[in-house]
């Protein structure tokens, strides 16, 4: 009886809800698998798809998109033996069930009614900022990820990740598991490749709206701002959560991070 | 083939299949996360308004029922208040998908047992508890953050006595906040509307919550002042008539236990001159006839202003024409039966009342089965403000028709009533409404709409109306110490 | 003169559309419905490609949508181009099914009046029954309703015997307000008939635009006792939309509008699924499209 011969598995770029490989054809190896090498390029079309997504994503109610990050946490779970260390796994999930319950509190806790000194109703609404660059951090490959990107997606943004280039495989996985959940189409796009040539490519793009960056790597992090300034992005730097609790301690800041604030005004007045 | 203009269309029964709904005959008490029979209580039928007929043998908790359950209940209160919140969220969490996989089964149980329409329990009840249980899993592990940066504690061991208008609806607005804060729970579903609730403590039980956590005690009102007078409840929250409210607020005096009121109410409705007026009516129909207008916040004091009073009414009454009243489980149906016997005969001899004060009495014309519970959707016009009709929670689809001349008048004539739970303003102009709305003494307030709700928007009521708030970081607050 | 707006209130209007489409319409009443529907088709066919061949096919059809069928009634009319009407007038020459032409430089209307009005001439005289013209959305998002009432005015004057359709081409008009402000100044201009659209813009008979006009057409007909018939076109193309407009209609208008002399929907493609749903109700098979004609 000779022994069953495997399929192998062949990972992709996720971008705009839809696995490909790098328009430049380009690979990398990364343990036992060839991975795509992302270019310049496929940056431009995952910012391209993250802004077109932002539109919907950010119409629906926040209860709705609580629902969807809620299921793709259930997606996570059911796929957890695919995707890393399971004490790491086990805490990305609950880290993404965090920010899946923030949907509908952010606006409470961030927003308010303003008691002006006139006959006004003024109240201040945190909105979503728009596309989100994110820079993940090598370690952990997939909490650290999550940590980054759940905040985001949870205040109403759109976001393009480039992932670790030393520890790609988490976030690649990360990629099939919510293809299957249902975070719609370009809401999240994952980008494996060589991050010195990817996060200025992405910190470059014009139709971004703002920089999480957890590389570690404070070069690269002034960079970033210099870049960030010729449109005045918001920027965020720092440490990659090593653990549930890094990951939720500063929740706040992490959604402020990646949230507008408008102050409307309306007469109170027959 | 010119059969074009002799066809006459009309709706064809529509029910809702019941078989896909799995009840048992005979349903024991929910306690230590079991089914049990009970010690000293006794058995009763749970009947369907709409045919009279038993559906299942619902057991009552008797004191010793009532005692085990709270001491089950004190004894796991510290192990799920000492669960991280992240842990006590995924059972919420669990809670609110399993209705949302039962979630057929469970409207149809809703409507049966209680005598709204399908429609209703379908795309509003159960939608909402589901969602109830979703908002308040996602506040477990962030409690501090709702109450200010403060540190909190439970309460402990809560007792929570729900009614039947909205059976599983507010065993969520209950039972989710409280969980969620750490607390343990004994509810008490209402005397005609046990189903929903117990089906609820089976999902508890698919869902693995720790035995204790919840106990479910169907039973009449002496099971409920039973649980209020008992020792060993840190909390009382209790949702119901004004009447009731106030005999537990005495029973509760000098006892440190915290208490929470969600009561009745004569809301008013006010339409301007410049409001929407097809949107309007609309609304006014939402507001009165919505389940029956056994609704505690029923906008069942409608104001008109006199320069369109006319018009408004003249359209209401034509629109209320067309409100299908009849067997709730048909998908068609708009208004169905009145809950029991007991809440026919009140609104019968309110509206009676209503006629013999003078008040001009029209109901629509329906045709309803010989047996159930039945009320037409009436409305009463030429009402004073000292009548009955416009005075008393009838709890009934039952309108009373006012007129003002102009907002003070309207503001001052809103706010004439011992309640304050909600009101509703009907107008174009963005000002006015945000003007009359900071002057009305209620807690809820609809600004061209009504019966709108969201586990994220805080309810209660001012005065009479109760007080304490759900929905919302405010609905933390009961059910934490904080610092 | 400023224009004064009527309040009409979108959230409210959109949530009351949309628990009438949770009507639940089956059975004998899902039938009945369809053969309703059917019977208010105006079947139409706006091409540039439109051939007389193509428009004969479509008006075959219309007489008869399901020989095997013969309880489905005919359509009410064919809806085509001025050039078509004579071709349409004579496929359907003694059937009762009615030629409909749009006119007045359909579908944006940017001619002038003469031009409008010589071509509604030229189509009546052709031989359609019915006239579908565009309001003048250039005057009245000028604010110029005197001048958008004049051309309806005008306009129906050059009918003659011809009913006159009146279509807002709501998609443009920018809002609720306008669009029942819209149904008004028509209504009050002498239109037989309101219609939604002309199916060629972006948007057509939302639920929420058909209830606006519903609502329109009713207190209409309340304050002067003429009663206005409704045309729902653009985006209704299936079964359920249709039945869900028939709701709209009945339970806003009543069942005096449940009759193709004063409730039409304008479409092509729902026709052949109002034809399978309704064989599904006789046979209980979901179908395919070659179980009927295409023309």
């Amino acid at each position: 009886m000779s022994e069953r011969l495997a399929v192998r598995k062949t990972y992709k770029l996720w971008i705009g809800g839809a696995f490909v490989r790098s328009e430049s054809g380009r690979h990398d190896r990364a343990g036992d698998f060839n991975i795509p090498r992302a270019s310049r390029k496929d940056v431009r079309d995952a910012v391209a798809a993250a802004r077109k997504a932002f539109g919907p994503w950010s119409a629906r109610t926040a209860y709705n998109r609580g629902q969807i990050l809620y299921r793709a946490a259930e997606a996570l779970e059911s796929r957890a033996s695919d995707l890393g260390e399971p004490r790491e796994v086990e805490q990305a999930i609950d880290v993404l069930l965090h920010y899946a319950g923030w949907t509908d509190k952010i606006a409470p806790v961030l927003g308010g009614v303003n008691p002006v000194a006139a006959p006004f109703l003024s109240f201040s609404l945190p909105e979503p900022t728009g596309v989100v660059g994110v820079i993940a951090p090598d370690a952990p490959p997939l909490l650290g990820l999550v940590a980054e990107i759940a905040p985001a997606l949870a205040a109403g943004n759109t976001v393009v990740a480039i992932l670790s280039d030393t520890a790609p495989l988490g976030g690649l996985d990360l990629a099939e598991a919510l293809g299957v959940s249902d975070v719609p189409g370009g809401v999240v796009n994952l980008l494996s490749g060589r991050r010195s040539e990817l996060a200025p490519a992405l910190g470059a793009h014009r139709d971004l709206n703002a920089i999480v960056d957890a590389s570690g790597d404070a070069d690269l992090g002034a960079e970033l701002d210099r870049l960030a300034s010729e449109t005045i992005k918001r920027t965020r730097h720092g440490a990659a959560a090593t653990t549930y609790d890094e990951a939720v301690a500063d929740a706040l800041s992490r959604l402020e991070s990646v949230t507008e604030l408008k102050t409307a005004w309306h007469p109170i007045g027959a | 083939m010119d059969v074009r203009t002799s066809i006459v269309w009309d709706y064809a029964p529509a029910p809702e299949s019941t078989d896909h709904v799995r009840l048992r005959d005979d349903y024991g008490l929910f306690i230590g996360g079991e089914f049990r029979a009970p010690q000293d209580g006794r058995r009763e039928p749970t009947i369907n308004p709409a045919t009279e007929q038993p559906i299942a043998q619902i057991a009552y908790a008797g004191e010793a029922d009532l005692r085990a359950a709270i001491d089950a209940a004190r004894a796991a209160q510290p192990a799920w208040a000492a669960l991280p919140g992240r842990e006590r969220a995924k059972y919420l969490f669990r809670i609110a998908r399993l209705i949302q996989e039962r979630a057929r089964e469970l409207a149809v149980v809703e409507t049966m047992d209680g005598g709204k329409p399908l429609r209703e329990s379908r795309d509003i009840d159960i939608p909402l508890a589901a969602a109830h249980f979703f908002h308040y899993a996602g506040w477990a592990d962030k409690l501090s953050y709702g109450v200010g940066g403060r540190a909190v504690a439970p309460m402990g061991v809560v007792g929570q006595i729900v009614p039947w208008n909205f059976p599983l609806l507010m065993a969520a607005w209950k039972l989710a906040p409280a969980l969620a804060c750490g607390n343990t729970a004994i509810l008490k579903p209402a005397e005609t509307t046990p189903l929903t609730a117990l089906l609820l403590a089976e999902i508890c039980q698919e869902a693995e919550l720790p035995p204790g956590v919840v106990a479910i005690l169907p039973g009449d009102g002496v099971t409920g002042a039973a649980l209020v007078r008992s020792e060993g409840i840190d909390k009382l929250a209790f949702t119901g008539s004004t009447a009731v409210g106030r005999d537990i607020q005495a029973a509760l005096a000098g006892r440190e236990v915290g208490l929470t009121l969600e009561l009745g109410g004569k809301s008013a409705n006010i339409v301007f001159e410049d409001a929407a007026i097809d949107q309007a009516v609309e609304g006014i129909v939402n507001g009165i006839f919505f389940n029956q207008g056994h609704v505690c916040c029923a906008g069942s004091r409608l104001f008109i202003q006199e320069s369109v009073a006319d018009e408004v009414t003249s359209k209401l009454w034509d629109r209320m024409g067309r409100l299908r009243v009849g067997d709730p489980l048909d998908k068609n149906t708009d208004v169905g039966a009145i809950n029991s016997a007991e809440q026919l005969q009140r609104i019968e001899a309110l509206v009676s009342a209503g006629e013999q004060e003078g008040a001009v009495r029209r109901s629509i014309a329906c045709d309803v089965p010989d047996r159930g519970y039945w009320f037409a959707p009436t409305l009463f016009t030429d009402v004073s403000p000292a009548h009955r009709v416009a005075v008393e929670e009838i709890f009934g689809p039952v309108v009373s028709v006012l007129t003002f001349r102009t907002q003070a008048e309207a503001i001052e004539k809103a706010n004439n009533s011992r309640y304050g739970l909600a009101a509703g303003i009907w107008t174009d102009k963005g000002a006015k409404a945000f003007e009359v709305a900071s002057a009305l003494q209620a807690g809820v307030v609809w600004q061209n709409t009504y019966n709108h709700f969201d586990p994220t928007a805080a309810f209660g009521g001012y005065k009479e109306s109760g007080f304490g708030r759900e929905g919302g970081p405010a609905g933390l607050r009961p059910y934490l110490r904080v610092s | 003169m400023i224009r004064r707006l009527p309040h009409v209130d979108r959230v409210g209007i959109e949530e009351r559309a949309a628990t009438l489409g949770k009507r639940s319409i089956k059975t004998t009443a899902k039938q009945q419905g369809i053969r309703l529907a059917v019977s208010m088709l105006d079947l139409t066919t706006l091409e540039g490609a439109d051939t007389p061949g193509k428009v004969r096919h479509l008006c075959s059809k219309a007489v008869c949508p399901a020989p095997d069928m013969p309880e489905i009634p005919s359509c009410a009319a064919v809806c085509v181009y001025p050039a078509m009407a004579g071709v349409a007038a004579s496929a359907l020459a003694g059937t009762g099914v009615k030629t409909a032409a749009v006119a007045t430089g359909f579908p944006s209307g940017q001619v002038s009046l003469d031009v409008k009005l010589r071509e509604t001439e030229d189509a009546v005289q052709m031989g359609a029954d019915e006239i579908d013209m565009v309001i003048s959305r250039e005057a009245f998002l000028a604010g110029d309703d005197a001048r958008v009432q004049e051309e309806i005015v005008r306009v129906r004057e050059a009918c003659g015997d011809a009913h006159l359709k009146v279509i807002l081409e709501t998609a443009e008009l920018g809002s609720y307000d306008h669009i029942r402000h819209a149904s008004m100044l028509s209504m009050e201009a002498g239109a037989e008939f309101i219609k939604t659209s002309t199916g060629k813009a972006s948007s057509g008979a939302t639920p929420g635009v058909c209830l606006v006009m519903l609502e329109a057409i009713r207190d209409y007909a309340h304050r002067t006792g003429r009663q206005v018939g409704f045309k729902a076109a653009g985006g209704v193309s299936t079964s359920k939309a249709a039945l869900h407009r028939l709701v709209l209609v009945k339970e806003t208008l009543g069942d005096a509008w449940l009759t193709p002399d004063l409730l039409r929907i304008g479409a092509s493609s729902v026709l052949n699924d109002l034809l399978m749903q309704y064989a599904k109700t006789e046979t209980g098979r979901y179908g395919r499209s070659e179980d009927f004609s295409k023309e």
